[in-house]
Formats: C-alpha cells, structure tokens, sequence
C-alpha cells in the first residue's frame, strides 16, 4: 500500500484548490468557510460551536477533536489529535475525542493504511490547530481591544499580560468562528512541543479494560438481524445450486438466499477485491442461530472455470484473467520452480551484471521462499448495514471508507451523498480491513432483506475467505572478486499471483553491477496488502541473504551494511535510490551500539541483525535467541527506529514491540496452504499464532531523535524482524533458514530439495 | 426459561439451553465485553468467570452456568478499579484492544490463586489467549505490576 501518497486521492474540485492553496491538505479551512457562511452541515449539536473541520469548542470551554482517522490499535485516535492539541495549546488532559464519521469532503481520505495515517495528517493538523488558535486570540485582541501580537495563550486560556485580562477559549468561541481565516498561521517550533512528542496515554484505554462496546461486532440497531455467509469451500470453485429446507426449519431462521456481488462487467477499482462473486446467505436472529443452521445447509458447488476480470486502477483499466484450476500448494511450488528458470521482466539493471558474473572468482545463490498468509485480525470481519431505497447505514470496522464509498454507490445505485459510513474501532486490520467487499456483502444483504443487518464473519469464514499476502520466492545472487569484494548483485523473484521486489531499493544503488528481475503466476486466490506488503517477504529474504554473503566475505553483519550503504551515499550507482543512505546507517549504527553488537558478554545468545527501510521509515533490529527444550526463543530484541519526530513515544514503543512479536509469529509459524483449493487452516487450531511464552520478555525500541515529519511506523519495525530471526537461528542451529515459516512444515519444492537455482 | 446470575445480577431468558454462554451474553443480554475469536477455545478471547474459574464462553453450553456466579469484564470491579485495569492503564498495554478483556479475565484468575505469580506461571496461565497485536510484553508486565497493587492493597 506503500505508493499511496496522500497527494493521489480524489478530490472533489473545490476542495482540490484547497489543497492547492495551503500547501497540503487545507480541507478543514474550505468547510470552515461554508459553515461560518451559515450552511452547517447539520449534524452538529447547536451548542457546538465550529472552529474547523477537526475542532469544537463549547462555550463552557469543552475542547473536543475529532479523530479523522479509523482506529485498529495504530492508536491514531491518540496521536492525531494529540497533534491539533498542540498547535492549539489546549490542555491535553482536558481535551474530549471523538471518532469522526466518514467524510471525504470534510476530514480528507481517512485511509489508515501504509503507514500513512501521521504523516499524512501531520501537516494539516497542525495547520488546523495553530489557525484555531490563532483566531481565539484575535477575538480575544478585540474584545479586549489590544494588538493580537500581546495576546497568549496557555492551557486553552487567552491571556493579556499588561492588563492582567483573561479568558478561556470557549469564552471567545463564538466570536472566533467569524473571523475571517488567518493565512499562513506560523507552526510552533518542534523544540516547543509539550504535548507532542511527550507519551499520552490511549484515550480509549479505560473503555478497553472495562469492556465498553467499542467494535463493529459489539454494535447494536433496533430489530437488526444476523447474516452470514456460506462461500464455496475452494478457490476456484462457484455455486451451483443448493435446498435450504433444513435450514429454514430451524429457529430463528428468516431467509435463505443466493447473492451476488458485482454484475458482470463491472469495474472493480483496486480495492474491490472479493473473494467468491456468489455467495449463499443465511439470515436469522441471532449469530448462534445463524451458525447453527447453516450447518445444515445442503450446497452443491461445481468448479468456476477461467474468468476474466476488469479492473481499473487509478485510471489504469485493464482485463485481468482468472485461471479456473484448484491449486495445491505443491503444485504452486513447483510451478514457482518452472517460472525462476524463464526470462524475467527486467525492474532495474545497472553495469554490466552478466559479466559480472561470468568473470567472478565466486558467485553466491540462495533461494527463499514465503507461504499466504492470513490476517487473521482478532475480530473476524463483519459490517453493520441498514439501506433503504433512499439511503444507506453502514457501520463497523473498515481501513479505506473512501475506497469503499464509490463502490458501494455504484452497486446499491445511490449517490455518495446518501450513503453514510460510521467506524467503529477495529480489532486489528493488518491490511485486510482495507478490502471493502464485506460492506458491499452487507450493504445488498440488507436491501434484499429489507432490515437492518449485520454480516458476520465466523472465524472458520474469516480465515478460509481471505485477501491473503501473496506467495512469494526470489533468488538472490551475488559475485565476488577474487579479494573477496561484491562485484554483482542480482535477485529474480517472483510470486503468486504477485512479486515482491522493490528493485530500487538498498542494495540497489551500492552495488556497481546489478540487476533486479520480476515474474508473477496468475491464480484465483485473492491477495491483498498485509502489514508492509512486499517489504515482508524483501526483508526476510534479502537480509538473510546479505547475512550469508557477509559471512562469506569474512565481514561483520553490520560493518557490511554500513559499508555498502557508505558507497551508496558518496558514490551511487544508478538513479532513483528510494532511500537515504545516512538515515538507514543511522538506526544500524544505533542499534549496533543499543544492543552491546560484539560484547562478549552477549555470547549467551544467538544474535541476528536485519535492517530494512519502508514506508519511509528505517528499522533495524538485534534479535537475541536462546535454544530451550530443544526449540528457539527470541529472548530479547534490540530495536533501532528512525521514522522522523516520535509523536506518542510510549505508544509509538508498543506498536514497535507489537511488531516485533508479530514478525517472530508469522516467521516462526505463518502459513495458509491450498490443497485442491482448499485452504488447509481455519481457525486457530490449524493456523499456529505466536503465544504469550514466545514473545520476547525484553524488547528495547529506540527511536532517532531528530526533528524530521513524521513518517510512518506500523509496518517498518515488522519486516526486518524476519530477516534478523533468520540470522539468529543461523547461529543458534549452524543451518541457513531459506524457507518459510522456519518453524513446523516450512515452504520447500519437493522437486528440489537443496537451495540451488540457477535462471 | 434460564435463570442465570452475572456480574451479581439475575436474569431469567428464553434461551435454547445448548446455546454457548458467549452467544447469550453478547446477543440476548447484550454484554458485549466479552468477544467471540474463534468459537473452539483456541482464543481465548471469550474468558468469563463461571465460580471463580476461567472458562471458555463460546463453548460453555449457557446451561451449565444455570445456578453458577458468572462474572465478565463488565462485573470484574465496581468502578474500573482492579488491579489489573489500573495496571493495564498505567501500562497502556492495548492496541487494537479487541484480545484484552479476555486476557484480563484469565489473569484475574491466576492472581487469585497466586499472590506473587513467577515469570513461568504467567506464561502458562496465559498461553491461552492470543493477542494478535503482540502485546504479550506488556501483558506480562502489566500482571506483575497488578500483583504488587495487590499485594499492597489486599482487600
Ligand atoms: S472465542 Fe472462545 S476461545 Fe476463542
Ligand atoms: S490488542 Fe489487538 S489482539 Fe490484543
């Protein structure tokens, strides 16, 4: 999801100038100037007072900001107001938030995605904040009639030092709302932070801990009843017919329906994703009544055949085939296999590699391979949905409202303007939530029904139902001299149904002769972004391999990287480096040091190290491993962040250590394998999940200081962490681990056993 | 008609009996602190308390909890003040918060019993419960820390 800048989503025309003029995302002003002309939206209590999009000030000196952002334990709910809060100068303590409804026009394209949320929002925040401000203490100036250069401000009080007057914000609220909008409000410098950068504490915390109705599956509506759905039980299969007499005989059962999802032709965007087009509905009272009767379901399904598919990316369309067959896991390797040995689409070359090559004294080739994963989002999926003829409810736990919005205009044939998306806090996203297929699922449910519905997913739906991360392999290869330096360096990869190479990527750019190739296997299972997609399999592979080669080169790990990275810095080779040389060596420097890198008192552990950069951001992580009862434990982690000014440090720490343990989780034991088409995992029994005694009893996250925007951070901890689990079992079982998971049955071609490729 | 006791409160509903607890009590009776994860006990996610002791809801059959104290989330203190939400909050362990009653209510347990729990029993008393965010580290942190408010202020 990476290559969504804030800058490339739609924008209705007005606002599209806002931006323009502001310099970033300036929406709130533009709104702010309709409201202040006296059309309000109407939604909004009359006691408020509008200041902008993002704030409201009650006469009473309430301070309360909406979150523009979904939620899925990122804790932006937190951080983003945090940031209005500061420019405001509004005490934080004191300060209400609330869950903004989905508003393209209003609070911009509300994508919590590819790390994106912060630093997508960081400036216009800000902006926000610093300009609210800016006009409580112009009010303030002329009601006091002093020079607004006097005024100050502290604590969500406006003070007038000579004169000893003062006054709280909500005092001057609705004097501030019209006054014309200042242009150019300066921002507080970042040495001035007092809320920013300074840990706050999860503003949801105590509805957490007491169990106070927060998610999509938690939301209650009158005489709202339970769906859910029946899909075919392999990829590549499709509904023929099926008797629901049983079902319909059992309690609480209201109807039994086939539904379908998009009409033919339909132009999917690039979010529409859907697994299965028909599926077979069950609606009822109640969930257990729902996921009883549809055990007693008689459905008979009959293999899909080749499908062909338009979708239209950002103005992209294209006609994209799905193949019909039933895959197998086995087979998919082997297929891998045949694919690596043909000519691949060339991503980046520079030198000349194949001389490179055919002169070096030694060349080195691994392969490395990655399984599907599944998302595995705590709370299954699930939509709440109410449409009538005239509009549209939908409520529950979504990544994207704005991708979403469209298509569900398009095939419930209402305007955007009648179709209101409220979000609710998520149970983990992962990327999955961003896949709005389940609310259109929801959405025609209800229409048909013509009630109030709520789609849930079972764990067993939601695991075997999936947008998974796609399967991947890539063999790297690299020549050396005969002293023993890095003349080449080549990786060819590719994946079902997609690639994961970033070909400009380090160490692309350090390197005289490189070159990087592509290849992908069309299938039926449906793929989507997981946490840093590609990244997640780049850096499992890519840093094991630079393990190995540093090895082989006689060199430490680390003194390698910064190496390679030196030259990338003061002679690069190429064009189009996506990274900054000086802040990659900055976290590998910092964590070298964090973590004691070469003390010998450390010796008791398996140490392996792996950086990456992504999502803007740079990580790199020392993982300390212990063998115990004849099995590995990361015992402890040392982690080195740069992702720009740290916002919530303490919260910004556990999504690091959150990933971390994430990333021993899925390197360890991720997996979702087909046979047949049939996933082979459903529930957690089958899908090994990483427990509370194999986390780490000791991660230590440290974060660059510098004064930098904000980047992201929800992903870039997560891929790094395979490769340094990787290089830590290397040296806890003197065996290279090329294949994932590492642990239980990993991903390994039957036909060639031995890691040995050549293209 | 079921006549059931949680959080120190009866209810008498019409239920089938073979109904799983966790079904009842998010969908009839409309406590949704508890949540459903995976519906075979591999979660933990759905941890009430049935007479003190950790149980799985979504596969206690709401029959047996007929004459039995059922606490959830929701009835663990009066005032959001156990010590182990103090400990969550003065940690803030949560992320996505979806796993976290559950956790809490495993571990309500294991403080019952065990004034000083080791490294080792937490682990064991908590492998049950997954948390897909990964927040085992401050879990476990947060378990020691609520023991010593316990143990500074025994009730
Ligand atoms: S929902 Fe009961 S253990 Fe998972
Ligand atoms: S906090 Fe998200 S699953 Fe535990």
């Amino acid at each position: 999801m990476e290559q969504f800048k804030s800058t490339t989503h739609s924008r209705r025309s007005f606002l599209r100038s806002s931006l323009l003029a502001g310099g970033g995302l300036m929406i709130s002003f533009t709104w702010f100037a309709e409201t202040a002309a006296g059309t309000s939206n109407g939604t909004d209590l009359p006691e408020w007072i509008e200041i902008n999009g993002y704030i409201k000030i009650t006469p009473d000196n309430i301070i309360k900001i909406l979150n523009p952002n979904p939620e899925f334990g990122q804790n932006v709910m937190t951080s983003l107001p945090m940031i209005v809060a500061e420019e405001l100068d509004a005490d934080w303590q004191k300060v209400v938030i609330e869950m903004g409804p989905h508003d393209n026009v209003k609070l911009g394209p509300q994508f919590t995605g590819g790390s994106n949320s912060v630093r997508m929002y960081w400036k216009p925040l800000r902006e926000a904040g610093a300009t609210a401000r800016r006009m409580l203490m112009e009010a303030a100036a002329q009601s006091w009639n002093v020079p607004v250069e006097e005024v100050s401000t502290k604590a969500a009080m406006l003070y007038h030092e000579k004169s000893g007057k003062s006054g709280t914000y909500g005092s001057f609220a609705s004097k501030a709302s019209v006054i014309p909008i200042p242009k150019g409000v300066k921002l507080k410098e970042v040495k001035d932070f007092k809320v920013v950068r300074n840990s706050q504490k999860n503003v949801e915390g105590l509805k957490i801990v007491s169990g106070k109705p927060l998610f999509g599956l938690d939301y209650k509506h009158e005489g709202m009843l339970i769906a859910m759905i029946e899909h075919p039980p392999a990829f590549g299969m499709k509904l023929k017919s099926f008797d629901a007499a049983e079902t319909l005989k059992m309690p609480g059962i209201k109807d039994v329906f086939r539904q379908k999802l998009y009409e033919d032709g339909f132009e999917q965007a690039g979010f529409d994703t859907r697994t299965y087009n028909e599926l077979l509905v069950v609606v009822g009272k109640t969930t257990w009544e729902v996921m009883n009767a549809r055990k007693k379901l008689k459905a008979n399904w009959e293999p899909a055949g080749d499908s062909k598919e338009t979708v239209n990316f950002r103005g992209q369309k294209r006609e994209v085939l799905i193949p019909g067959q039933l895959e197998s896991t086995d087979a998919q390797l082997d297929k891998m296999q045949e694919y690596a040995n043909k000519p691949a689409e060339q991503l980046r070359r520079d030198g000349d590699p194949e001389a490179a090559f055919k002169n070096a004294a030694q060349v080195i080739e691994r392969t490395y391979n990655a399984p599907f994963l599944a998302h595995n989002c705590m709370e299954p999926m699930n939509f709440f949905a109410h449409v009538t003829d005239e509009k549209a409810l939908l409520v529950g736990p979504l990544q994207a409202p704005g991708w979403t919005e469209p298509t569900l205009a398009k095939v419930l044939g209402l305007p955007a303007d009648k179709i209101e998306i409220q979000m609710t806090r998520m149970g983990g996203g992962f990327g999955r939530r961003a896949y709005g297929h389940y609310l259109v699922e929801a959405a025609l449910i209800s229409k048909k029904v013509k009630a109030p519905v709520k789609l849930v997913y079972t764990r067993e739906d939601d695991m075997t139902y999936g947008i998974y991360r796609p399967m991947y392999t890539a063999t790297y290869r690299a020549a050396l001299d005969a002293n023993k330096n890095l003349v080449a360096f080549h990786v060819k990869g590719g994946g079902i149904p997609e690639h994961a190479i970033h070909a400009n990527r380090f160490p692309a750019g350090a390197v005289e002769n490189y070159l990087a190739e592509a290849w992908q296997i069309p299938s039926n299972i449906t793929i989507g972004a997981f946490r840093a997609p590609r990244s997640n399999f780049n850096a499992a592979a890519e840093q094991s391999f630079l393990d190995e080669l540093a090895e082989a080169m006689g060199k430490d790990p680390i003194d390698f990287r910064l190496e390679l990275l030196k030259k990338a810095k003061e002679n690069p080779v190429g064009k189009n480096n996506e990274y900054d040389a000086d802040r990659y060596a900055g976290v590998l420097k910092l964590v070298k040091e964090k973590s004691g890198w070469g003390n010998t008192e450390n010796n008791k552990y398996s140490r392996g190290v792996a950086a990456y950069f992504c999502h803007n951001s740079y990580a790199a992580h020392v993982v300390d491993m212990v063998m115990r009862n004849g099995r590995p434990y990361v015992e402890r982690v040392f982690s080195a962040m740069d992702c720009g000014i740290v916002v919530n440090p303490d919260a910004a720490t556990n999504m690091v250590e959150g990933a971390i343990v994430d990333g021993i989780g899925n390197a360890f034991y991720g997996k979702l394998s087909h046979k047949e088409g049939a996933p082979e995992q459903n529930n957690f029994s089958r899908y090994r999940m990483i427990r509370h005694s194999e986390a780490p009893k000791k991660i230590e996250v440290h974060f660059v200081q510098n004064d930098i925007d904000p980047t992201g951070l929800g992903e870039p901890p997560f891929p790094p962490v395979f490769g340094a689990v990787a290089n830590a079992l290397y040296k806890s079982t003197n065996k290279r681990y090329y294949n994932q998971p590492f642990l239980g049955a990993p991903l390994q071609p039957k036909s060639k056993p031995e890691n040995k490729r050549s293209f | 008609m079921i006549k059931l006791n949680i959080n120190r409160k009866s209810y008498e509903l019409d239920v089938d009996p073979e109904t799983p607890l966790l079904w009842v009590l998010r969908d009839v009776i409309g406590l949704v602190g508890t949540k459903y994860g995976c519906g075979v006990a591999q979660c933990g996610a759905c941890v009430v308390h049935l007479q003190g002791q950790a149980v799985r809801s979504c596969v206690t059959k709401v029959s047996r909890a007929v004459g039995q104290e059922v606490v959830t989330i929701e009835g663990l203190s009066e005032n959001n003040d156990h010590p182990l939400q103090k400990a969550w909050l003065e940690l803030d362990v949560s992320q996505c918060g979806y796993c976290q009653a559950g956790q809490i209510m495993s571990a309500a347990v294991l403080l019952k019993g065990n004034k000083n729990p080791t490294d080792k029993d937490i682990d064991s008393a908590m492998e049950g419960n997954i948390c897909r965010c990964g927040t085992y580290l401050r879990i476990h942190k947060a378990i020691h820390l609520a023991a010593e408010i316990q143990r500074k202020n025994p009730k």
